[in-house]
């Protein structure tokens, strides 16, 4: 008999559309166009629309696609606007951040790390107008705003990255490059220059809660999807009215664990799991270089890590 | 789902798997310890792809040291005079049989007159042999008293295979497209997106400092910068391909500054990058007005030497052979 599983499903759910709640104080109000979707109806809501853009939303997109336009153009010129060494070599090319002559100047020319600057503002720029979009969208519907604060976590360790922690530094030669190996062979200098980030203690907790936040996932998801025979799915009804889903749940943790969080509270871990990674993050950042140098060494004489002598 | 159905995402998964591990070398792999328990500092050696002992020729058999010397016998000797006539024969039928085995004699010399210095590959010859002589009497703590001779690099070529000019420029427009000498695929730096180090860092005795990290932990402890430190580490690839060896050959990889543990042979390491320095900015850079066009790079420089030119691979040059000890003339006499 056909069953309905919300992924991997032979069954999939068509209804009339939804065009949402009504929205009397938007500026460019949601788009009337929506549309039924039999593929992602496969792995979740089969309607697609109706968006909500709005001023935020353009303004953001058009930021967006300035900073990409910079970074896309300056990785076509170097390699002399030929289309298929463009494709070819896309990983390796990049947008580069000035060299550290600079320090922190505005008016740097353009093929020296200007254009770098550009492509930074705007980016930065389309992040933010994308971040109060979701705060503000998030109040239109009369929602809390966690998932913006959820973002703003992520934004505040790009920021720390490729601004604070430069100008703290005085050297935008500090930041990182737009590209995709560059921005990862940047990672890589980073540690080496610092002497080891692993025995940096925030970028510990950092990885702490990037792990953890794979393993709650995992954990909460493995949870409802074994008691969704028993109602699990329900799940904000089972906060406030726990039913034999949340139950068993529940007391197959304490068996296995003895411990369990409440159908509420595995949320707030999860969430603030995801938020504290990209915070310790950012913070174990912006200490490098200008708080320690060495972190290592720094390990060593707090008694973090082993000093080793010659065999 | 029907039996087919099922068959076809079996084989396409197999596909798919073998596809994703296409780029690994099958295990076994021997492992030899480098430094102490629990550092992970190993070498790893692939038993199948590892490459083959160098061939070394045989050196000829002992020529007298006595009799007249060289330089009041032929015209025109300026470094190896001292030689008996005996000795600096053998050496020179030995340099032919190293550098221009096909070529012969002729290729420095005009068989007409071979005092001459109107080929220009006589002229480099002698820088050549003076630095020969430099290596071996200056350079102990990189060759110790293995030394090298002109096999080491030339190996039967009359241009050594590993050799190195500075990059030309991208084709970068004027007012965009800058690559920073880096971003481009690149085998010389393992194809990672990385500068370019050689110019920069192996061309001077006083240039950048190589060393990023320094020894301590306190904010301006070292005045380098996260782009030196791109250098730096496509500089440790270039060694790792030239050498054949892992960076835990010489480094403990919690502190890649340190030369606590594995100091000796890091420390003989840094030797070789000062050597090569001094040998660039000394003897190699400054033929280049010696040099035929076709001998030059792309931007008119002379070839000049990095590590793989002498070690090709190998840890030890030529697998450690002991070739120099036969032959005094590349020696303090």
């Amino acid at each position: 008999m056909a069953e309905y599983q919300n992924l991997f499903t032979q069954v999939t759910v068509h209804g009339p559309g939804d065009p949402g709640v009504e929205m009397p104080d938007a500026t460019w109000g949601p788009s009337d166009w929506w549309t039924m979707n039999y593929w992602a109806s496969k792995i979740g809501d089969a309607q697609i629309g109706p968006f909500y853009l709005g001023g935020l939303g353009v303004a953001s997109l058009i930021c967006g696609f300035i900073a990409i336009e910079i970074i896309g153009l300056n990785m076509w010129a170097s390699v002399g606007w030929d289309p298929v060494e463009f494709v070819r070599q896309l990983p390796w090319l990049a947008l580069e951040q000035p060299d550290p002559k600079h320090g922190i100047d505005i008016f740097i020319p353009l093929n020296e790390g200007g254009w770098w600057l550009l492509a930074g503002f705007f980016l930065t720029a389309s992040i933010l107008l994308w971040w109060l979009r979701m705060y503000r969208r998030a109040r239109a519907l009369g929602m809390g705003t966690h998932v913006a604060w959820g973002f703003a976590s992520a934004i505040f360790l790009y920021l720390v990255l490729g601004f604070i922690r430069p100008l703290f530094m005085g050297s935008w030669a500090e930041a990182v490059p737009f590209g995709i190996f560059p921005h990862l062979d940047w990672t890589n200098a980073f540690s080496l220059r610092y002497g080891n980030l692993f025995y940096n203690p925030f970028h510990m907790l950092s990885i702490t809660f990037l792990y953890g936040s794979a393993l709650l996932f995992a954990m909460h998801g493995a949870t409802i999807l074994a008691t969704d025979r028993y109602g699990a799915h329900r799940e904000v009804e089972q906060i406030y009215d726990r039913g034999t889903a949340s139950e068993r749940g529940a007391l197959f943790w304490r068996w296995t664990m003895g411990f369990n969080a409440s159908m509420e509270s595995i949320h707030r871990w999860a969430w603030w799991f995801a938020v504290l990674c990209t915070l310790t993050g950012g913070i174990g950042i912006l200490i490098t270089g200008t708080v320690v140098d060495n972190w290592y060494l720094w390990g060593v004489e707090h008694g973090l890590a082993p000093a080793y002598q010659r065999p | 789902m029907t039996a087919t159905k099922r068959n076809a995402i079996k084989a396409t998964t197999a596909a798919l798997a073998a596809v994703l591990i296409a780029g690994c070398e099958r295990p076994p792999v021997d492992t030899v310890q480098l430094g102490p328990d629990g550092t992970g500092m190993h070498q790893a050696i692939n038993p199948r792809t590892a490459k083959d002992a160098p061939v070394v020729p045989e050196s000829p058999p002992p020529a007298p040291q006595a009799g007249p010397k060289a330089g009041d016998i032929y015209q025109n000797v300026q470094v190896l005079g001292d030689l008996s006539v005996a000795e600096f024969t053998r050496t020179m039928a030995a340099i032919t049989e190293w550098v221009s085995p096909e070529e012969g004699c002729n290729y420095c010399h005009n068989p007409q007159n071979l005092a001459s210095d109107d080929v220009y590959t006589k002229v480099v010859s002698r820088r050549m042999l003076q630095m020969t002589q430099a290596i071996n009497a200056n350079w102990s703590n990189h060759v110790a008293q293995t030394g090298v001779t002109c096999y080491t690099c030339h190996a039967g070529k009359p241009v050594p295979e590993y050799i190195w000019f500075d990059a030309e420029e991208g084709d970068a427009m004027p007012n965009m497209g800058n690559r920073f000498e880096q971003n481009i695929a690149s085998a010389e730096v393992g194809y990672q997106s990385l500068p370019e180090p050689f110019s920069r860092l192996l061309t001077k005795e006083d240039g950048p400092d190589i060393v990023i990290a320094k020894d301590g932990w306190k904010p301006g402890t070292s005045d380098s910068n996260i782009k030196n430190s791109e250098y730096t580490m496509a500089l440790m690839t270039h060694m790792s391909g030239a050498l054949g060896v892992n960076c835990t050959y010489c480094h403990n990889t919690n502190n890649f500054a340190s030369y606590d543990v594995n100091g000796e042979i890091r420390t003989k390491a840094m030797h070789g990058l000062n050597m090569v320095q001094h040998l660039n900015e000394n003897y190699l850079d400054p033929l280049g007005p010696v040099y035929p066009e076709n001998r030059l790079g792309p931007t008119g420089d002379a070839p000049k030497a990095y590590c793989t030119t002498c070690h090709a691979g190998y840890n030890k040059p030529l697998g450690g052979a002991q070739m120099a000890q036969d032959f005094p003339a590349f020696w303090d006499r």
